[in-house]
């Protein structure tokens, strides 16, 4: 006689570590320890994520259940892209979840495959991070899944994340932004694409299986869930901490380990400079940091402590974002070369920095083909409007603070 | 009446300058040289050129498209 046994009832996380269990590892049988097997089918589950209010965590904070709606309605042949580049240089959260939980990553991407009804999800890693290649192709290889699942290496630049770019390299042509109608009605191959963040996915891996009531269940009415948050820069413990949307960003930073801070911008290089002292007052949520100018984002927060000239950092960023134009956009390619020139200005005192700064931020804004441009713009503005003070201690001769590196800024490949 | 917008592809653009050179009363340059338009509807009197400059751009970068809604 076979006795079957029925798996062990799994308990839905509790708590804010939902994403990554501090005491479970990426294997697939700790996987399913942790939360059970994806349920097949999984139900309406554009209509879940809707309810849930899933966002896109990739930065753009788009309703996740819409798109997946959009796609689930459009043709046939359909694809799933999982975008785990993370070219944002400040960002860990993507190469941190896909390290550490990359199952419940490939459970989000088969579950959105089977509600488009896509036969490929397709798994996009930046080329440059070899250990979290070999982290989702050792997970994949555990796996059996209704659908194809491949995982490909990006070449390594923030553009090419873009998800224009990924789409435009996956059918065969080169990692660069392209115009034209976008990926969920043309991807991958001409055909409808749901291109989504890895983390996204990773939320829909949940609630594929506890549903939108538990999703609920933490951050807040109108931003629900928890959010992987990258804390970069000055702090004597950076990495990614999970935690519910609307927690207090101070209290995040004091986990880190921050001593006092001179200057704070959230949302990483592609997010904006804030007012530290009402920064660390406020929220971690679109609501709270609305009115400081500032978004969530991707979740990540750049912090300069006090003993550190931040106008150097921005300048060591402005310049990364010069070198990072793919040069396809006359705008991108030389303003933004004009941009970091302008904020070296500021930093050697000279006058017309401010102006030059004004003016061409203002010009690139909007006149690319992806959105650096955008990004560097607001960098900069932002920086300006924060760092009054210090831009008058340049003025005035420096700062007499140095500049510490506390801000990656590596030259993409390809481009001294 | 429609009311139509120009918009250029910054991606195909190169900067000639030729959009410039026809609609020297909408079209702006950067200090690049590349193309400024406006973000409002063209006034009905430069329409027609602004279709010569759609079909004379060399890149074809620059669109008329209709503006919808108010």
């Amino acid at each position: 006689m076979t006795l079957l046994v029925p798996p062990a009832p799994v308990t839905p996380p509790v708590g804010p570590a939902r994403l990554i269990a501090p005491d479970t590892g990426p294997s697939l049988g700790e996987h399913l320890a942790r939360l059970g097997p994806l349920p097949r089918p999984t139900g309406d589950l554009p209509a879940m994520v809707t309810a849930a209010g899933v966002r896109g965590r990739g930065g753009a904070g788009f309703p996740t259940g819409t798109k997946l709606a959009e796609v689930a309605g459009a043709g046939e042949s359909k694809y799933v892209v999982a975008n785990g580049t993370e070219g944002e240089p400040l960002s860990a959260k993507d190469r941190a979840l896909l390290t550490a939980s990359p199952h419940l990553v490939l459970d989000g991407m088969v579950a959105a495959a089977l509600a488009v009804r896509a036969g490929t999800a397709i798994l996009c890693v930046s080329e440059g991070r070899p250990d979290v290649l070999a982290a989702v192709r050792r997970a994949v290889a555990e796996r059996r899944d209704p659908v194809e699942v491949v995982v490909a290496a990006v070449p390594d630049r923030y553009v090419a994340g873009q998800e224009t770019a990924l789409v435009n390299w996956l059918s065969g042509g080169d990692a660069v932004p392209t115009s034209g109608p976008r990926p969920a009605r043309r991807g991958v191959r001409g055909r409808p694409t749901l291109v989504d963040n890895v983390e996204t996915l990773a939320h829909v891996g949940l609630v594929a299986r506890f549903g939108a009531g538990w999703f609920r269940s933490l951050g807040l009415p109108e931003e629900p869930g928890t959010a992987l948050v990258t804390v970069a820069g000055g702090v004597a413990r950076p990495g990614v901490y999970e935690v519910p949307i609307g927690y207090p960003l101070g209290q995040l930073l004091a986990r880190a380990g921050a001593g006092p801070v001179g200057a704070l911008a959230v949302g990483g290089y592609f997010g904006t400079w804030i007012d530290p002292v009402r920064g660390l007052a406020a929220p971690l949520s679109d609501a709270g940091l609305g009115p400081l100018g500032a978004r969530l984002g991707a979740g990540c927060l750049a912090v300069l402590p006090t003993d550190s000239c931040a106008l150097a950092e921005v300048a060591a960023v402005a310049d990364w974002f010069a070198a990072s134009s793919a040069g396809q956009c006359g705008p991108c390619l030389f303003g933004l070369a004009d941009l970091a020139a302008a904020v070296r200005w500021l930093l050697a005192g000279r006058p017309e920095g401010a102006p030059a700064a004004d003016r061409w931020s203002a010009m690139v804004e909007g006149r690319g083909g992806c959105h650096l441009p955008d990004g560097a713009a607001r960098w900069v503005r932002s920086a300006l409007a924060v760092l009054g003070q210090e831009i008058e201690w340049h003025r005035a001769g420096g700062c007499g603070r140095p500049y510490r590196g506390y801000l990656p800024a590596p030259v993409p490949g390809g481009r001294a | 009446m429609k009311r139509l917008r120009l918009v250029v592809d910054p991606i195909a653009c190169d900067g000639r300058g030729v959009c410039r050179d026809l609609l020297p009363e909408v079209v702006a340059l950067d200090d690049w040289g590349f193309p400024i338009l406006p973000a409002g509807p063209l006034p009905p009197e430069v329409v027609a050129d602004a279709r010569r400059a759609v079909s004379l751009c060399p890149r074809l970068a620059l669109r008329l498209v209709e503006m919808t809604g108010a």
